[in-house]
């Protein structure tokens, strides 16, 4: 019953042969209607709710992308693809996008090396691997408001730890609030810390079910540890990488909580979602753009989990 | 190391790690053996571990910590003495017992929600007979992929509409809709043999009583992956409630410490903020360290939560 810990990617659910045993037929019997209203009284609390807040948003974000509306007013300009033109025609479109490009790419990156990393060390053959285990998975769970504030107050310019090595070292602490690009780094550091956590479980299951023999046979071969991680590791734990490389992404795209909890103003961290939020629901109420933005957003979402899906679906046809 | 109760080890990892056939053979308390298994094995594991915990155990220090002892270019490590004064701060600058308080009516109100239209969903796409049963599911699955933030706005201008905003049920609405737990309970049920269903269907048990007397009863661990992971959303839940409340008596504790951070600016706030984030993260950490084999299992099996 104790599910595996991190699937593999292509995992499909076991499925007992024959199951669901009986094949319905196609006759409107009292027992099929009272099947069908069994099911509706059980599925469709559910079902609504996700119309309503899910697939409905999806659409009326679109809809809202063509008025020229501030938020809280009755009255609205239908401008039709005015939003997106001022987004790709200012300068608002290489900010956020180079912004969100470098966001993702970097905590990406980070996670994904720092992860395998920290996974061969958990793959070690000592003890206590278990506990190291939980603890570098826990800040993924963790509120990131609170994580935000703990590290808002270690880089802290004047009194935070981070200031008080440098000064050890003879060194000026860096303006981590106040200069738009340090904002950046130090948010994307935040963001590897408490995400590289998952990626290392996720590569530490890869890891433990690589074939043993292959590795052994390499190893008779005279392969040292390097080489057979390099030649046979890596490419057996590429449908992990690829993966992660799809969630990670999917969740660096939505990055929301640290940005706002540690650069309040944007300055600097405006990715898509960040300025989507701050357009509606900071100083501008511009419902309109920001709507654009969300849908700027989904289209780039949807086309990474399309990917996905056509890697997966290959996958399942050439293996 | 902090004030985190130990992880109690996981039964699902294995317990001996098979051994590797590359290891050099050498005498097993030679020199260089000892060095290897230290700088290879215990040292990645203990910056590791060190890299997390440090930052979490300077939140719990520094939270006992006076103003004089932050605002000083002379930092101690230790707090001077326990005292919880910034925790009195914390709770008279802005209402945190009633963070606290809304934080959980929301979470245990919105989990145990969840958990039961994903219990009755799953159920009912596994074994109840329906047209267009996959169909529903494909919806379900793509709803899955659909990102909670694109939908920030549309579902603000729909619950302020129908008067949610600042109430309790305004937060928890928009998010009771679980595709995350019907997806993953539906994968389980499918494992369940059919064999025991239908003695049971013959003995005349109704779908109500398989669902409640076999299939819930044998489903506990997934289902307890499910709620844990809920509830570690719901806590942590930051946009939706920053949006749809802007007064003190409905903020979660996510949006009251965005409140006190407003109001403790300063650097001499910096105490009161830390006491701030033990408050919501601790509960966390807490049920985290418990029960971390399931809510583990439960984040890394799908590939969007929520």
């Amino acid at each position: 019953m104790t599910r595996q810990l991190a699937p593999h990617p292509n995992a499909k659910p076991k499925r007992p042969p024959g199951h669901p045993a009986k094949v319905p037929r196609r006759r409107w019997t009292a027992r099929s209607r009272r099947d069908f209203l069994v099911f509706l009284a059980m599925a469709l609390p559910n079902l609504v709710l996700i119309a309503v807040f899910t697939y409905r948003p999806l659409f009326s974000n679109m809809y809202y992308s063509t008025l020229d509306w501030t938020l809280g007013s009755p009255t609205a300009t239908v401008v039709g693809f005015s939003n997106y033109v001022t987004f790709f025609t200012s300068n608002d479109a290489p900010k956020v996008l180079g912004t969100t490009a470098v966001f993702t790419v970097v905590t990406v990156g980070g996670s994904m090396v720092l992860g395998l990393l920290v996974a061969l060390a958990l793959n070690a053959k000592v003890r206590g691997t278990t506990f190291a285990r939980s603890a570098v998975f826990a800040p993924y769970v963790l509120s990131g408001v609170g994580v935000g504030l703990v590290w808002l107050f270690i880089f802290d310019p004047g009194y935070g730890v981070l200031a008080w090595l440098l000064r050890g070292l003879g060194q000026q602490s860096p303006q981590w609030i106040n200069d738009p690009q340090l904002s950046l780094v130090m948010v994307i550091l935040v963001y590897v810390w408490k995400n590289l956590g998952y990626c290392a479980v996720v590569y530490l299951a890869g890891l433990q079910s690589l074939p043993q023999d292959v590795m052994e046979a390499a190893s008779l071969d005279g392969a040292n540890g390097f080489r057979r991680f390099v030649s046979i590791s890596l490419p057996l734990l590429s449908p992990t990488t690829f993966f992660l490389l799809i969630t990670t992404m999917l969740s660096s795209l939505q990055a929301f909580d640290l940005i706002r909890i540690m650069t309040p103003l944007g300055t600097g961290t405006s990715t898509l979602i960040y300025e989507a939020y701050l357009q509606a629901f900071g100083a501008y109420n511009r419902a309109g753009y920001s709507a654009a933005i969300s849908v700027v957003l989904f289209a780039i979402l949807l086309v990474i989990t399309v990917l996905q899906l056509r890697f997966v679906e290959r996958k399942v046809h050439y293996s | 190391m902090t004030s985190l109760s130990p992880v109690s080890p996981d039964p699902a990892a294995p317990a001996v790690a098979p051994p590797d056939p590359g290891l050099r053979r050498d005498q097993p308390f030679s020199r260089r053996n000892l060095i290897q298994t230290v700088v290879g094995g215990y040292l990645p594991l203990l910056v590791a571990t060190l890299v997390v915990f440090l930052p979490l155990l300077w939140m719990v220090l520094s939270s006992f910590k006076q103003s004089g002892e932050i605002v000083t270019t002379d930092l101690k490590i230790l707090p001077e003495s326990l005292n919880l004064e910034n925790y009195g701060t914390a709770m008279t600058t802005v209402p945190f017992g009633q963070f606290f308080l809304n934080s959980t009516i929301v979470t245990l109100a919105g989990a145990t929600i969840k958990v039961l239209l994903a219990i009755l969903t799953a159920y009912a796409l596994v074994f109840v007979r329906f047209p267009f049963r996959n169909f529903i599911f494909l919806l379900i699955l793509v709803a899955l992929m659909v990102p909670p933030q694109v939908s920030i706005l549309p579902n603000f201008i729909l619950i302020a509409g129908i008067g949610g905003k600042n109430t309790l049920w305004g937060i928890i609405l928009p998010g009771l809709g679980t595709a995350f737990g019907t997806f993953l309970l539906r994968q389980h049920f499918r494992t369940l043999p059919a064999s025991i269903l239908e003695s049971a269907e013959m003995d005349g048990a109704g779908h109500w009583r398989r669902l409640w007397q076999i299939v819930v009863p044998v489903s506990v661990p997934s289902i307890a992956t499910v709620a844990l992971v809920t509830i570690v959303t719901e806590w942590n839940d930051y946009i939706w409630p920053l949006i749809i409340t802007d007064r003190p008596e409905t903020m979660t504790l996510p949006v009251g410490l965005t409140l006190l951070q407003n109001n403790e600016s300063n650097a001499a706030g910096w105490g009161v903020l830390m006491a701030g984030a033990v408050l919501v993260i601790v509960p966390i950490l807490i049920i985290f360290a418990a029960l971390q084999r399931y809510i583990v299992a439960g984040l890394t099996q799908g590939s969007v939560t929520g």
